[in-house]
């Protein structure tokens, strides 16, 4: 996550204020608005009920992060799945989304039995503080969802 | 909210206490009073710099070995009118080994401090007669690697810089850097790295200013980058217009921050926030 | 000079530990051009497939929040002996790859 688009963002937002006081609204048609510049958990909600159907039942998934992000640019996550990721046992896929960044989607895995664990660790941007959720879709259709806060600082030194 | 803050500066102190005594089990040298930025990490950023349990230094988790990689590569090259690479002066690149813990370094040839990357530059130009393209230049990549390559060999070896004699008047006026207030904050560096490590600066606990994890992989900069990049970010903090990288200020002032951390373990390349 | 991607893969506790870093921006296409303001073109990674002696075992669809050097840390079964097979495609299109045998 860039931090100039952060402020832009958060600018823009300031802008619809400031703008609809002045009835200059045209400042705001740049595109950015309150709405469309940071995911919400509704439209984080939606991506994954368009990646995996509506519904699914909560838990199964372990969701790994800092308590505290020292820097949104570089966050390490660690999601895993209690699964045997036997042959006929195993996660086919795994959504990672975020409610608060400029886009819900994070990244997807498609997973095989040829995985020994179903546990994935990777690098994400985020833009501020906000919940992770994830969705995996097991071997036989069932679909599991997790999630988890993460606080984002923003540091007093940023150098 | 005050009773919050003494408790999470405890909190952020008896962290360090815990993992300053990890460190000094396992033989890493953690200095006196003053403390590598690493104790100043959250345990995410710490973990990601290298894995202490490990009996190499080729952390995979740390990204600066991307830049290392290419330093490591460099040494064996041949690059220039002479046809020399590093590996055919210096031999294995081990040979380094407690060199770079020394600089910046007073030369006798022609009177300055040289930081590493000006004893790499020299090498380039003068005994390999090699072009100093862009990726040679202080925050090029292939420069970037290879310092840290050099610092590589003397990682978790103690910072042991020379103040004394002719390096004595370099540091003199590092010192003076250092004190000096500037920019529109009025601030010098000692006004946060001596009067206020373990404090928060909004979500930042400031530490005690130390080099020793330089080249760095930053997590703002979301690569690698050279020292003097990062006290330009906190000269631009200040609201103060920063020195060039490579400049005799920042090489200065380098070598007062490296006397600070005298006896610390040399962490290079680090990974810092 | 391109970086290469690194890899790593180690036994570990009966599996195969999988370790990958790849050296790329991950331009997000949000970012303005601090001089012309100009919008930044987005350009990613966008694809991650790691195969094990030629059968895909994993693959991801990597978006714009996923950090600039995308890492990824997995776990393969322990087979016998192979090789694994990494590649890692751009948005436009161009591919990047790297392989890492185990022995038995």
């Amino acid at each position: 996550m860039s931090e100039k688009h952060i402020t832009t963002a958060v600018l823009g937002r300031r802008q619809v204020l400031k703008g609809a006081g002045l009835g200059a609204l045209a400042v705001v048609g740049a595109g950015l608005s309150a709405k469309d510049a940071f995911a919400t958990p509704e439209t984080a909600a939606a991506y994954l009920d368009k990646m995996v159907g509506s519904g699914g039942s909560e838990g199964k998934i372990n969701l790994k992060l800092p308590e505290i992000a020292e820097n949104g640019a570089t966050v390490p996550i660690t999601v895993s799945v209690d699964s045997p990721m036997s042959a006929d046992s195993y996660v086919k896929t795994i959504h990672l989304v975020a409610e608060g960044n400029p886009n819900p989607e994070l990244i997807s895995f498609n997973m095989s039995p040829g995985l020994g664990k179903a546990e994935i660790s990777t690098r994400v941007r985020l833009g501020k503080t906000q919940f992770i959720r994830a969705a995996a879709v097991m071997s036989d259709g069932s679909v599991h969802t997790g999630s988890k806060e993460i606080k984002v600082t923003i540091g007093g030194c940023g150098g | 909210m005050r009773y919050k803050q003494i408790m999470m500066t405890a909190a952020g102190f008896l962290g360090i206490a815990i993992i300053v005594a990890a460190c000094a089990q396992r033989g890493i040298p953690t200095g006196g009073d003053l403390k590598s930025g690493y104790f100043y990490s959250m345990p995410e950023t710490q973990a990601m710099q290298w894995d202490t349990e490990a009996n190499d230094w080729a952390d995979f988790d740390n990204p600066g070995f991307i830049w290392v990689d290419q330093g490591a590569e460099q040494w064996d090259t041949i690059n220039g009118e002479e046809g020399k690479s590093c590996a055919e002066c210096h031999g294995e690149a081990s040979s380094m080994a407690g060199v770079s813990t020394t600089y910046p370094k007073y030369n006798a040839e022609d009177g300055k401090l040289r930081a590493l990357q000006d004893q790499i530059t020299d090498c380039l130009v003068n005994r390999m007669k090699a072009e100093i393209t862009k990726d040679w230049k202080w925050e090029g990549d292939l420069m970037l690697g290879m310092t840290a390559f050099v610092k590589l060999q003397s990682r978790g070896m103690p910072i042991n810089v020379a103040i004394d004699g002719d390096a004595a008047p370099f540091y003199e006026e590092g010192k003076t850097f250092y004190n000096t207030r500037r920019g529109a904050l009025d601030m010098s560096c000692a006004n946060c790295h001596v009067d206020y490590p373990g404090s928060w600066a909004r979500a930042d606990l400031i530490s005690n200013g130390l080099p020793n994890g330089y080249p760095t992989f930053r997590l703002k900069w979301q690569k690698f980058g050279s020292l003097h990049r990062r006290i330009s970010g906190c000269n631009k903090n200040i609201r103060a217009e920063p020195y060039g990288r490579g400049s005799d200020e920042y090489t200065n002032l380098e070598l007062y921050l490296a006397s600070r951390a005298n006896g610390v373990a040399s962490e290079a390349p680090g990974v810092r926030r | 000079m391109a970086k290469k991607p690194r890899v790593k893969v180690s036994r570990k506790g009966g599996l195969v530990e999988i370790k990958t870093l790849i050296s790329h921006k991950m331009e997000t296409g949000l970012r303005k051009d601090s001089k012309t303001g100009e919008l930044i073109p987005r350009m990613i990674i966008n694809k991650f497939v790691c195969k094990f002696n030629g059968e895909e075992i994993l693959s991801a669809d990597m978006h714009s929040a996923v950090a600039a050097n995308p890492y990824l840390a997995f776990y393969a079964k322990d087979a016998s002996s192979g090789t694994f097979d990494f590649a890692w495609t751009d948005d436009k299109g161009n591919t990047v790859t790297a392989s890492a045998d185990v022995k038995a």
